[in-house]
């Protein structure tokens, strides 16, 4: 064991050449997954959405987008599901320390599977400025989220408020009637926040609508 | 090596002067920066802690401001986890690596100087982070460690530098792991295979790779967080159409198997010093090699337990639950081995030896409350109590700061040439040993009943688990001016040390350390040995 072995550093080291030769191959390998691992940490960004939105499991990746066509269609009213009377309440949030009025205009309706429900929000703007805002929902229980199909929501764009103004906001839903049938109660909180920009978002090419048009 | 070519003697005195520090490629040199400089960030991260300490011995604001409490903890963390252990370990792998492994001198000797002076540069980041908010740099870094936006979104100046900072300690280990991967595998001994290593090499070995996997997500992480700051991205900004939860994956992502960066060195070092002491050859050197390697897969994996509450689907936090507490396995595993290798031994308790036998048991105490924070369903109760408190800093401080004390203690006749004050050194032990758990077990009780952490103020009812936790903390801070005087006297004098001073430390896969004299020569290994 006592001549140097250039095929495998892993049992021998050798001196000189050999060694440098080693530690440049070490060196490089090691760097490389360095690199790697820092692309990993952006590539995360597309696959946790991507996760997320497969599993259902997180409402801004499965919930502010429209309803597949198809979906809202297959959500029609059955015998079965005519019998269960769901339960949806609204609640608002305001984030941050801002001079606005966010509330829900009925604080919640008794809705069947299957059937298309509308309801608004109201948001006032008090500030002197003009904002330009975004509402984020979350669902409770989370097992409900990919069950409540959302066919026009203000949620889906930013709002832009002049100062002093006052909107409803419109929400039109469907809640699926596969939910499973230890769900009564779902709650729809929205939160609204200020996107900090002077123009709008454009809407996300991604989550491209296919019921009603953009 | 390139201030020895002009010589033909190579073995001539170091070069005297800032210059012979500063332009340092001897890893004896620079690993002695890195133990003095994690000894000062010690004292700066400690008296942080005792800040906070001194704030929480009566309910109410004493000396803080809350943001300047939660800045305290922050910076307290930051530092001693990115600038006390990290620094610390790698000072100890610098020191032992190319001794233990009969190498001249680690295998990129350049960029080991260049690893070493980006810390200075990182702590002096992180003291204006802590400095800019009081000259109107807005609101102070009040997060926590682990950064979570929003709130760190809207911190002030302090932010940005504390994200440099991260940057910077962040290329420093990682050049450093690439430096210490690259001598293990190429620069050994003829004849010194794997399966003859130092359990010491070992363990560097696997956290050396850890940290080039995990180091990069996370300054990945902290620069879309510095995107989000300035940049109008939304990585992690809901109303642009980013989740805030992302970065919880991505920090914990580096987050938990950063746990085992700071474990495992200890590990190694234990695993040298347990069989020296207990005069036996170590209990199943394999399993512990591959024990290790099992922890770093497992590690690797099982991040998302510190995010239970977030709302995962039962699914997800039943995986994270069961690969948590597999963990367990190759834990108990090495804590089994260092106790099998003690049974029957011919023990004898100097200081290290103390600190090893100490640190089986606070930290078996660490890995029982641990697997109470894996479960799901307890999990949910002790979230962000004081409970995670007392059970992290069981599991750091015997598990991680604890050996590298001991391995102070044992190496320190190697590195100055003089056996320390041994009485001394018991006192030190019982001393820091009786505080830290006079400052942490009470921290169990407050915390299963309800307090929180990272809040300045807290209920009455929490009063006298906070002072004997505040008194414990004075005592525990104040016994390192007992470390420090020890590590003084002994490179200024004391007995001689031999070129091995501990009887057993021949015993079972011994380093190549006790060939040399005590202290080494300036340059070592120039011929390389040969192992049999």
């Amino acid at each position: 064991m006592s001549e140097p072995n250039q095929s495998t550093p892993q049992e021998q080291t050798g001196t000189g050449a050999t060694r440098k030769t080693n530690n440049k191959r070490t060196v490089l390998t090691l760097a490389l997954v360095t690199v790697l691992m820092f692309g990993f940490a952006f590539a995360m960004v597309p696959l946790y959405r991507l996760v997320c939105s497969v599993a259902g499991w997180n409402s801004i990746s499965t919930n502010s987008t429209r309803a597949l066509e198809a979906e809202v269609a297959a959500a029609k009213a059955t015998e079965e599901s005519a019998a269960r009377d769901i339960t949806v309440q609204f609640d608002a949030t305001i984030n941050g320390n801002v001079a606005w009025e966010f509330r829900p205009n009925v604080r919640s309706v008794t809705v069947k599977p299957g059937e298309k429900t509308t309801i608004s929000y109201y948001v006032k703007n008090h500030s002197d400025k003009t904002v330009i805002t975004q509402s984020i929902p979350g669902i409770t229980p989370w097992q409900a989220t990919k069950h409540f199909k959302k066919i026009e929501c203000f949620c889906f764009e930013t709002q832009t408020l002049q100062a002093g103004e006052a909107v409803d906001m419109t929400l039109q839903f469907v809640v699926d009637p596969d939910l499973p049938s230890d769900i009564n109660t779902i709650t729809l909180s929205y939160t609204i926040m200020d996107t900090n920009r002077t123009e709008s978002l454009k809407p996300d090419k991604s989550n491209l609508p296919t019921v009603g048009s953009l | 090596m390139s201030s020895t070519a002009t010589h033909d003697d190579h073995h001539h005195a170091p070069p005297s002067g800032f210059g012979r520090w500063l332009f340092s490629t001897n890893h004896k040199d620079i690993g002695t920066m890195y133990l003095i400089f994690s000894l000062i960030m010690l004292f700066l991260g400690g008296s942080m802690a005792m800040l906070v300490r001194a704030e929480l011995y009566f309910p109410g604001l004493q000396f803080l401001e809350p943001d300047l409490f939660n800045n305290m903890v922050t910076t307290h963390a930051i530092i001693m986890v990115f600038g006390v252990v990290m620094p610390a370990a790698a000072g100890m792998a610098n020191w032992m690596i190319p001794l233990q492994i009969g190498a001249p001198d680690m295998a990129l000797p350049r960029l080991n100087n260049l690893s070493f002076w980006l810390l200075p540069a990182a702590a002096t980041l992180l003291i204006l982070s802590i400095i800019v908010p009081f000259f109107g740099g807005g609101a102070p870094v009040n997060t926590g460690w682990t950064l979570y936006p929003p709130l760190s979104v809207q911190a002030g100046m302090g932010m940005d530098l504390l994200i440099f900072t991260l940057h910077v300690l962040g290329i420093s280990s990682i050049l450093a792991a690439i430096n210490i991967v690259t001598t293990i595998l190429n620069m050994r001994a003829p004849g010194l295979t794997m399966m003859k290593l130092p359990l010491f090499v070992w363990a560097w070995l696997f956290t050396a790779i850890l940290l080039i996997m995990i180091m990069p997500a996370l300054a990945g992480g902290v620069t879309m967080l510095l995107f989000d700051r300035h940049f109008g991205t939304s990585f992690f900004d809901a109303a642009g159409g980013g989740d805030p939860v992302l970065f919880q994956h991505l920090f914990w992502f580096f987050g938990h198997p950063e746990v085992y960066v700071l474990l495992l060195p200890s590990i190694g070092v234990l695993g040298i010093i347990v069989p020296t002491f207990a005069r036996k050859p170590l209990f199943g050197y394999k399993s512990l090699v591959w024990g290790m390697g099992v922890l770093l897969l497992l590690g690797m994996v099982v991040w998302a337990h510190h995010q239970y509450t977030i709302g995962m689907s039962v699914a997800a936090t039943n995986y994270f639950m069961i690969g948590t507490i597999l963990i367990s396995i190759p834990v108990g595993l090495m804590l089994f081995n260092f106790m099998f290798t003690m049974w029957r031994g011919a023990m004898t308790f100097e200081t290290p030896m103390l600190f090893a036998i100490s640190i089986i048991l606070m930290f078996s105490f660490a890995g029982t409350t641990g697997v109470m924070l894996a479960v799901v369903p307890a999990d949910l109760q002790y979230h962000d109590t004081y409970f995670v408190v007392a059970h992290f800093h069981y599991a750091l401080i015997p598990g991680a700061l604890f050996g590298l004390y001991a391995g102070v203690f044992y190496w320190l006749p190697k590195w100055t040439g003089h056996m320390y004050n041994e009485t001394l050194g018991k006192i030190f032990f019982w001393w820091t040993t009786i505080g830290f758990n006079l400052t942490f077990f009470p921290q169990h009780f407050s915390g299963l009943a309800g307090m929180p952490r990272r809040i300045v103020d807290y209920s009455v009812q929490f009063v006298e688990f906070n002072q004997i936790s505040s008194i414990g903390a004075f005592i525990f801070g104040l016994s390192h001016l007992l470390f420090v005087y020890i590590i003084i006297q002994t490179v200024r004098g004391g007995p001689k040390a031999g070129d091995m001073p501990w009887e057993g430390a021949q015993i079972g896969t011994p380093g190549l350390e006790w060939t040399l004299p005590s202290p080494p020569p300036f340059h070592s290994f120039e011929t390389p040995p040969t192992v049999k």
